[in-house]
C-alpha cells in the first residue's frame, strides 16, 4: 500500500490530539476540562458549534461524570472518547477500574500533569503512574505527531474484540500540550476508513442465548452485576487474559497505519534508539526522549557507545522486547518523572529491575527521579546521567541506586 | 402534560414482569414493590441503570439478574451520569439511523444514599443538563445496605446505627433534606413525590415522567422493615401512614407548577383528616427512643417541621 | 471454588449475568404462607400489586389469582392490605 498523501499542519499536542478524535467517527464525547488538557475540550467544542462533526458532546459537571457517561455510552454500544489528567484523572480512579471491569473499550487522553499537593500544573507522570494497575492499556507518546497517530490508532486497539480493553493515549503537560509542532495529518476518509465502524462481539445472556455485548432492548443483558468471592476472581482473570493479548494487536494495529502514514515508533511497544551496540544506556517515556535522543547523538559523535529505550507502551508492559533490546547493555540509567514515595526507587525502575532479573542479566542499574511538577530536563542535566554511567562502566560500582536529579539541595 | 394512558390493575397484571422474582430482597421490601409498580408504567423498550445500593444488590448476584431488559449498574455517586451516557449514545445512534426504535425510556434508579448524598452532584448535573430519562429515588431513608446509617434522607429524631439512640443524643439531629424541591428548583419539566401504598397515584406519575421531555424525578417513599425496626406485613401500611399524617405529602410540579395529589389534596382540603404524626412513629422501631418522658419533646418538635413543612407545600399548591 | 462454578475461560467476560433470578427459589426463607379464602377473595389484585416479590400470580385464562410458593418469602403485606380480609398467613 502506498503511503497516503498528507497535510502538513502546525497543531500542539492538544489540538493534534482534537483532530485525530475530529477524523475519527467518534459518537459520545464527555469531558470536563483541566488544565493543560483544556485546548482539547475547546477546540473540540468548535468543532461541533461550526458543524464539523457530528459527535454528541457533552461538558460535564465533573470527570467523574465524564467517565461514567462514556462508560455506559460504550456499554450502549457506540465510541466514546474523553480526555483529562491530573486530579482529574484522580477524580475518576473509582471509575477508570469499573470501564476496564466492563470492558468498555473508551478512549482516553491523559495530558501527563503533576498531582497536587501543592497544587501544580506542569507535567510529571503522577497522575498516569498511579493507574497503571487500573487495567488499561497506556502509551506515552514522545511528541505532537505521534500523540496524532495513537490516538487515532488507539480506537482500532481498545475495540478490538479479542482486547475491549479501554485505552489511555499520555502526552506530557506543556511540553506537547502546548507547543506548537508540525504534525502531518491524514485525509479524513483515510482515517474514518482506518478506524472503521465499531463491531460488538457476542455474549452469553441469561436468556441462555448468544446476544450482542451491548445494552439493547431486543436482546436485554445484564452488566455490572455483585460479583463475589466465587466469580469475581475469574473476571478478573479474563482482564489479564485480553491485556496479554494486546501486544499482538497494539503491533498490528501500528503495522498497518505505519503502512499508509509512514510513521513508526519502534515496533509499536519499545522505541530502541541506538541500542544495538550500546554500552550504556536510559530508559524513559514520553517526551524527555526527544531530548535524549539528541544527546546520544552528541555522545555518539565523541565515540561513546550511548543509547536509549523508550517505552511507548506501559501497559501492557513489554517484557520481552524489553529484555531484548537491553541485553547487551552494561549498565542501565532508568528515568522516573513520577516517585513511590518510600519505596525503592521510581515505578519505572522497579519494573526494569524487576524484568532484568528474570532474564538472569545483571548489568548496573540506578534510577533518576527528576522533571517533578514541570522542573525541566535540560539536555546538561541528561549529560550528567550518561557520565555517572560511563562512571559506572568504568568502576562497574553503582555508589547511589536512587538518585534526584535537578532538585537543588 | 397529563397522561392520557388509562389501565386496569388487570392490564398492569397481565405485563410481563420486568423486575423478576427469585431477587433477594428482604421479606416485605418497601423498595422491591416499589421497583414492580414503577416498572409496570413502562411504555416500550426500555434501559434500566442503577446506582450501588440495595436494590442493586439483591437484584444482580452474579450469575443471577433480576433484570429483563437491558441493566447496568456502575458505582454509588454516578447514576445520574450513567443514565445520561445511555442516553446520549442512544442520540446518537438515532442520529446515524442505527437505532431500531422511534424512543428508548431511560430510567435511572437510586436509594436515599446515592442521591441525597453521594449522588446529588451527578444528578444535578444532568439535570441542568437536561438529559431526557426518569431518575427514580428509591427512599428508605437510611444506607441500608450497608447496615441502617443515616443518610440526608433520615427523618429528625431516628435512629440509625450512626445516629443512635444514645443518653445524650436521641437519634439524627437534623431534619431531611427537601430533595423534591431541590430538584424543582433545578426547573425540569417533571419532579413528583410518590408512595408504594398509592400505587396508582405511582404508577401514573412514573407514565408522566417518562412522557416529560427532559428530566423527570420522581422520589418514591419505600419503608425498609429491617432498618425502621417493624413487622414485615406493615410495609405498606406504614408508607399509608406517612402520607396520612403529612410526613410524606404527595404532590407533582409539572413545569415547576406545583399541585397536590388525590390522597394529599384530601388532607388539605379537610384539614381534620390529617392525622398526628405520633401516629407514623409510634409504630416504627427506629423511634421507639422518643416514646420516653426524657424524650418526649422530640415528638414535639417532628410536629412542628412537619407541620411548617406541610404549610409551606399548600402555599406553593396555591392552597392557602 | 467448587467444580460446580465455572472457570474463567467459560463465563462471559465483563460479569454480564448468565442465569435470571427466577432459577433461585427464595420461597424456603417463608416461615408463614399465604392462605386465600376463595369465598370472600374479589380477585381486586391488590395482594398483586402490593407483593415485594412477584409471588401473587394472575392467570387470565382463568381469571384467578394464585400464589407462587417458589418465591414468596412469606412477608404477610398481602394479608394485611387485603381490602376483604380474605388472606391468612399460617404456618
Amino acid at each position: 500500500m502506498a503511503i497516503t498523501k498528507q497535510n502538513l499542519l502546525a497543531l500542539n499536542g492538544d489540538e493534534a490530539v482534537a483532530y485525530a478524535v475530529k477524523q475519527s467517527d467518534v459518537d459520545v464525547v464527555s469531558a470536563y476540562p483541566i488544565t493543560p488538557q483544556t485546548i482539547i475540550v475547546e477546540r473540540f467544542s468548535e468543532y461541533v458549534h461550526n458543524g464539523e462533526v457530528d459527535t454528541e458532546f457533552v461538558c460535564v459537571e465533573s470527570e467523574h461524570s465524564a467517565l461514567s457517561m462514556c462508560l455506559t455510552a460504550s456499554a450502549t454500544g457506540v465510541r466514546v472518547f474523553t480526555a483529562s489528567g491530573s486530579a482529574g484523572l484522580a477524580l475518576m480512579h473509582e471509575i477508570l477500574y469499573v470501564t476496564s471491569g466492563a470492558r468498555a473499550p473508551v478512549v482516553m487522553a491523559i495530558v501527563n500533569r503533576a498531582l497536587s499537593g501543592p497544587i501544580n500544573i506542569h507535567c510529571d507522570h503522577s497522575d498516569s503512574m498511579v493507574e497503571r494497575d487500573a487495567g488499561w492499556i497506556q502509551i506515552y507518546v514522545e511528541n505532537s505527531q505521534e500523540a496524532y497517530d495513537s490516538i487515532v490508532q488507539a480506537f482500532r486497539i481498545a475495540e478490538h474484540n479479542d482486547l475491549l480493553l479501554p485505552t489511555m493515549v499520555m502526552l506530557d503537560a506543556f511540553f506537547l500540550s502546548h507547543t506548537l509542532e508540525s504534525v502531518n495529518v491524514l485525509p479524513d476518509e483515510t482515517v474514518r476508513k482506518f478506524v472503521g465502524t465499531r463491531k460488538i462481539p457476542l455474549v452469553r445472556g441469561h436468556k441462555g442465548k448468544l446476544v450482542p455485548f451491548k445494552l439493547d432492548p431486543e436482546n436485554p443483558i445484564t452488566m455490572g452485576p455483585l460479583d463475589l468471592y466465587d466469580y469475581y476472581f475469574e473476571h478478573k482473570r479474563q482482564q489479564e487474559e485480553a491485556m496479554q493479548r494486546a501486544p499482538r494487536i497494539i503491533k498490528e494495529v501500528h503495522d498497518e497505519y505505519a503502512r499508509i502514514s509512514g510513521r513508526k515508533y519502534g515496533n509499536g511497544l519499545i522505541e530502541p534508539y541506538r541500542l544495538e551496540d550500546a554500552e550504556i544506556a536510559t530508559v524513559c517515556l514520553g517526551s524527555t526522549a526527544g531530548t535524549t535522543k539528541t544527546v546520544v547523538d552528541q555522545l555518539r559523535t565523541k565515540g561513546i557507545k550511548a543509547g536509549l529505550l523508550r517505552l511507548r507502551t506501559y501497559r501492557p508492559y513489554p517484557v520481552q522486547d524489553i529484555i531484548n533490546a537491553l541485553e547487551n547493555v552494561k549498565a542501565i540509567a532508568v528515568m522516573d518523572r513520577s516517585h513511590s514515595f518510600g519505596a525503592h526507587g521510581g515505578p519505572i525502575f522497579h519494573e526494569i529491575r524487576h524484568t532484568l532479573y528474570e532474564a538472569s542479566i545483571h548489568p548496573q542499574i540506578v534510577d533518576y527521579i527528576y522533571g517533578l511538577g514541570g522542573r525541566d530536563m535540560p539536555q546538561t542535566l541528561i549529560h550528567e546521567i550518561y557520565k555517572d554511567l560511563q562512571k559506572i562502566l568504568e568502576t562497574k560500582r553503582v555508589e547511589k541506586p536512587i538518585q534526584f536529579i535537578g532538585v537543588r539541595e | 402534560m397529563a397522561s392520557k394512558w388509562k389501565f386496569t390493575i388487570k392490564d398492569l397484571a397481565e405485563k410481563p414482569e420486568i423486575f423478576m422474582s427469585g431477587h433477594r430482597a428482604c421479606a416485605g421490601c418497601g423498595p422491591a414493590i416499589a421497583y414492580r409498580q414503577i416498572l409496570k408504567a413502562t411504555r416500550g423498550p426500555i434501559i434500566a441503570t442503577n446506582a450501588t445500593g440495595c436494590m442493586e444488590v439483591v437484584s444482580t448476584i452474579y450469575p443471577y439478574t433480576a433484570w429483563s431488559i437491558p441493566f447496568i449498574h456502575t458505582a454509588f455517586e454516578n447514576v445520574a451520569a450513567n443514565a445520561a451516557g445511555i442516553e446520549t449514545a442512544l442520540k446518537a445512534l438515532k442520529k446515524k439511523g442505527q437505532l431500531k426504535y422511534d424512543n428508548v425510556d431511560v430510567i435511572a434508579f437510586a436509594g436515599d444514599g446515592g442521591t441525597y448524598d453521594i449522588g446529588i452532584q451527578a444528578l444535578s448535573g444532568a439535570a441542568e443538563r437536561g438529559h431526557n430519562f426518569l431518575y427514580v429515588l428509591y427512599d428508605n431513608e437510611a444506607y441500608m445496605n450497608t447496615g441502617i446509617q443515616r443518610s440526608g434522607g433520615t427523618p429528625h429524631g431516628a435512629w440509625t446505627t450512626t445516629s443512635p439512640a444514645g443518653r445524650v443524643i436521641p437519634g439524627k439531629v437534623r431534619y431531611k433534606k427537601p430533595i423534591a424541591y431541590i430538584m424543582v428548583a433545578h426547573d425540569i419539566p417533571y419532579v413528583a413525590t410518590a408512595s408504594i401504598a398509592y400505587w396508582i397515584d405511582l404508577v401514573r406519575k412514573t407514565r408522566r415522567g417518562l412522557e416529560a421531555e427532559g428530566p423527570a424525578f420522581l422520589h418514591a417513599l419505600a419503608p425498609c422493615p429491617r432498618g425502621w425496626r417493624y413487622d414485615t406485613s406493615k410495609t405498606v401500611e406504614i408508607a399509608r401512614s406517612a402520607v396520612e399524617t403529612c410526613v410524606f405529602p404527595l404532590w407533582e410540579a409539572v413545569d415547576g407548577e406545583y399541585a397536590l395529589s388525590a390522597p394529599s389534596k384530601v388532607i388539605a382540603l379537610k384539614p381534620e383528616r390529617k392525622k398526628p404524626v405520633k401516629d407514623y412513629l409510634k409504630v416504627q422501631g427506629r423511634f421507639r427512643h422518643l416514646f420516653t418522658p426524657k424524650f418526649e419533646y422530640v415528638i414535639d418538635e417532628i410536629q412542628q417541621i412537619i407541620d411548617r413543612r406541610w404549610k409551606r407545600l399548600l402555599k406553593k399548591c396555591g392552597m392557602t | 471454588m467448587t467444580s460446580e462454578h465455572k472457570g474463567w475461560k467459560e463465563i462471559p467476560i465483563a460479569g454480564v449475568c448468565w442465569r435470571p433470578t427466577t432459577d433461585y427459589l427464595t420461597g424456603d426463607w417463608r416461615t408463614l404462607k399465604p392462605v386465600r379464602d376463595k369465598e370472600k377473595c374479589n380477585k381486586c389484585l391488590i395482594c398483586y400489586m402490593f407483593c415485594p416479590d412477584g409471588a401473587v400470580t394472575w392467570d387470565s385464562k382463568i381469571e384467578d389469582i394464585g400464589f407462587n410458593l417458589d418465591y414468596c418469602k412469606g412477608c404477610g403485606i398481602c394479608a394485611v392490605e387485603c381490602p376483604k380480609k380474605a388472606i391468612e398467613m399460617v404456618p
